[in-house]
């Protein structure tokens, strides 16, 4: 194929990439040092009240913004440095609470909690999703022609909901009084409250990705273990392999660059965690990294958006997805240098 | 099983475990779902109640006058039977016969619309009409055991207009289906018939983008959106928009994030066309554009269909972008739900976010029903290909 035909193919997908991808990432970078402020004036203003004989008068100094032509607010955008970065990350209270070695203080920064949560839930879901997966894709090759269409239909469910209504509807099992909260206090015999505490919220976020992710590993592996060698499985069996070794030395190898796929899919997703946090409205007790740049991004009641400190999060957290890719990057970077030299 | 292999049968014990295991992973997986399908049906206080039997048979819901009876049970099951087996052997019958040749998808659609018309026709009009005759003539068959109310989805639908965010929702979904679909298709095909350097580093540069958090590319639309209107104002005069808002700059905005799955995902059903046909077709004199429109795109719809089913679910399902993009007079159904739970003073006004939802979550559920296959060989294409 000629570069002229390549291009014209490829140019729009291309072409809008590059205007709403890679252009922002270069505007979130330049905007993470900038601070874009209302233009503010000082105005004496003096108020009178009627009075015997004589009018009591004060003036005050009022702060206001300053109107442009068309009446709406006019605003300046200053270079600040690293202003931004300083007011997400807070590197004072982050010293002091690092050489205090007290954890909670730390976890006051909101950054801070919010890269803990992000990893946690990143590095706990991912054995889970991976083995919960790879165990329903064995017990349904296992199961009888029939009832595998129903079963492949019902594990879809949980995967193509929306995430935000997936949440809510576990949420709404605990919620209160809800059934399963009752149902654990009857079990227990205790009083539960699912949403006072961070760490039974955590739980039941855990759950839910789980819950959410793994009938995507099950298609894949279930796929994958249509393709094991049945001759390899045969000669396991003639040297004496048991079922738990015949698992271990043959399935799972074979099914080793699918597991490296899900999970590589798998930290991409996690990592962006978000609607978990709306689902569960749990931003008074666990946070997330995207979340903290969203917040930063909402309007707050003056109806301002702090641009400035929603790009430094974002550049952070872009930090993170860098260092996830980097081995990813490096090996494809092998490969091919390996493949086409 | 007498034919298979004495080593390969398997103990009592291990199928009994696969089994159960099975039926308690397909009880989790759709439990949620079918609880809060059952509670939007009900009355504040049955929908959440401790006890589950209250839920399921709603006493306080029945008590307000609101139930079915046995009668209406069983023949509204029957007739969900009979119009379900209808559409899976009679319909397709009837579109065959009926629609003219290479038109088979505009008659699908026309069977489908109607079918569906028909159906929520018979369901709600007739069939409870004919029952309010039935049932009080019947006596004990016809008292109500089961609670069951319409009230919140009418609520919902009716009072607080949400299809207005539904008719949002369908601009978007549909607008970034086609366009994601146009310009990805073009490129996946280009990127799957070139074998060339460029080509690799542009799949790399693609699985990167794909890792972008989507907070971190709305980070850096949201103050050029709110203001497009100064900025644009030098090249377009009084006629620049502003991009905040505007439904169609948030298609612009999810189809370039869909773009690195969509590439990576048509390149790899493009790599399975041989190549060998659009070769001879090349030898028969056509160009590269020529041979993809007469060659290529009769047989490409199967990948195509999938990979837009995807492209389908991140629009419908995402609320980051359309939340932070779109302002509440044309917001779309996913971000216009969390103002309902944001507010939940009352429980009648959680009930009511139960019952939109089941609502989002209705589209859904039918797609999984028609294209199950499609969704599955999607999912494994990207994993095996890929």
């Amino acid at each position: 194929m000629k570069f002229k035909t390549f291009a014209a193919f490829v140019g729009p997908s291309l072409f809008l990439m590059f205007l709403f991808i890679a252009a922002p990432l270069v505007s979130v970078f330049i905007g993470s040092f900038q601070l874009t402020q209302p233009v503010l004036e000082q105005v004496e203003e003096e108020t009178c009240t009627p009075g015997f004989v004589t009018q009591t008068c004060t003036t005050t100094m009022v702060t206001r913004p300053i109107l442009d032509e068309f009446g709406e607010i006019q605003t300046t955008t200053e270079w600040v440095g690293w202003t931004n970065y300083t007011r997400v990350l807070d590197p004072e209270a982050t010293w002091a609470a690092i050489s205090n070695w007290d954890w909670n203080a730390l976890m006051q920064v909101d950054f801070w909690a919010a890269l803990r949560f992000t990893l946690m839930f990143t590095l706990v879901t991912l054995p889970l999703v991976i083995g919960v997966g790879l165990a329903i894709a064995l017990a349904v090759n296992n199961a009888a022609k029939s009832i595998k269409g129903p079963i492949i239909f019902v594990s879809l469910l949980p995967f193509i909901i929306t995430p935000v209504i997936g949440a809510l509807s576990i949420r709404w099992l605990f919620i209160g009084d809800g059934i399963l909260t009752s149902a654990l206090e009857a079990w227990l015999d205790q009083d539960i409250a699912m949403f006072a505490q961070a760490w039974t919220i955590e739980l039941m976020m855990l759950f839910y990705r789980v819950w959410h992710v793994a009938p995507f590993a099950f298609v894949i592996f279930y796929a994958g273990l249509q393709t094991v060698n049945q001759d390899t499985l045969e000669s396991a069996i003639i040297d004496g392999a048991s079922r738990w070794d015949r698992l271990r030395f043959v399935v799972v190898p074979h099914l080793m660059p699918l597991i490296v796929f899900i999970a590589l899919i798998h930290l991409m997703d996690t990592y962006r965690v978000f609607e978990e946090i709306v689902g569960f409205t749990s931003q008074a007790h666990v946070i997330s990294l995207q979340w903290l740049t969203y917040d930063f991004l909402q309007p707050d009641d003056a109806g301002n958006r702090a641009f400035g400190r929603a790009s430094a999060s974002a550049m952070l957290t872009m930090v993170g997805i860098v260092f996830l890719l980097i081995p990813l990057l490096r090996r494809t970077w092998r490969d091919h240098h390996g493949g086409s030299h | 099983m007498s034919d298979t292999p004495r080593a390969l049968r398997q103990p009592l014990s291990l199928r009994l475990g696969s089994a159960g295991f099975l039926a308690f992973w397909c009880l989790i997986a759709a439990f949620p779902i079918f609880w809060i399908g059952v509670m939007s049906f009900k009355a504040p206080v049955d929908a959440f109640a401790s006890n589950p039997l209250d839920v399921i048979f709603g006493p306080a819901t029945r008590d307000g006058g609101d139930g079915l009876s046995l009668l209406d049970i069983v023949i509204g099951l029957a007739f969900l039977f009979f119009s379900i087996r209808y559409a899976m052997t009679w319909l397709p019958k009837m579109v065959a016969q009926h629609s003219p040749g290479g038109q088979m998808i505009a008659g699908w659609i026309i069977a489908a619309v109607g079918y569906a018309v028909a159906f929520v026709i018979g369901f709600f009009v007739i069939l409870p009409f004919v029952l309010g005759l039935l049932n009080p003539i019947l006596g004990p068959l016809g008292n109500p055991i089961v609670g069951l109310t319409t009230q919140h989805y009418e609520a919902v639908w009716v009072e607080n207009q949400f299809y207005n965010n539904f008719t949002n929702s369908l601009i978007v979904t549909v607008g970034v289906v086609t366009v994601s679909l146009t310009v990805g298709t073009l490129a996946g095909y280009g990127l799957a018939r070139s074998g060339s350097n460029l080509a690799f580093w542009i799949l790399i540069i693609a699985l990167v983008f794909r890792a972008l958090p989507h907070s971190v590319l709305v980070a850096g639309y949201l103050p050029v959106f709110v203001n497009s209107a100064e900025i644009l104002r030098p090249f377009l005069g009084d006629a620049a928009p502003t991009l905040y808002g505007q439904p169609w700059a948030v298609i612009a905005v999810l189809v370039s994030i869909n773009q690195p799955f969509t590439i990576w995902m048509l390149r790899s059903f493009f790599q399975n066309i041989p190549n060998e046909l659009d070769e001879a077709a090349r030898v028969d004199g056509c160009t590269h554009f020529q041979a993809f429109r007469w060659v290529i795109m009769p047989v490409m719809w199967p990948g195509v269909i999938t990979t837009g089913l995807f492209s389908f679910l991140l629009a419908y399902n995402d609320f980051l972008v359309t939340s932070l993009l779109l302002d509440q007079s044309n917001q779309t159904m996913v971000p216009a739900i969390a103002g309902y739970f944001n507010r939940e003073t009352t429980t009648t006004d959680q009930v009511e976010a139960v019952a939109a939802a089941v609502s989002i979550t209705a589209p859904l559920f039918l797609l999984v029903m028609i294209f199950q296959r499609q969704i599955v060989s999607g999912l494994t294409a990207g994993a095996v290909k890929g």
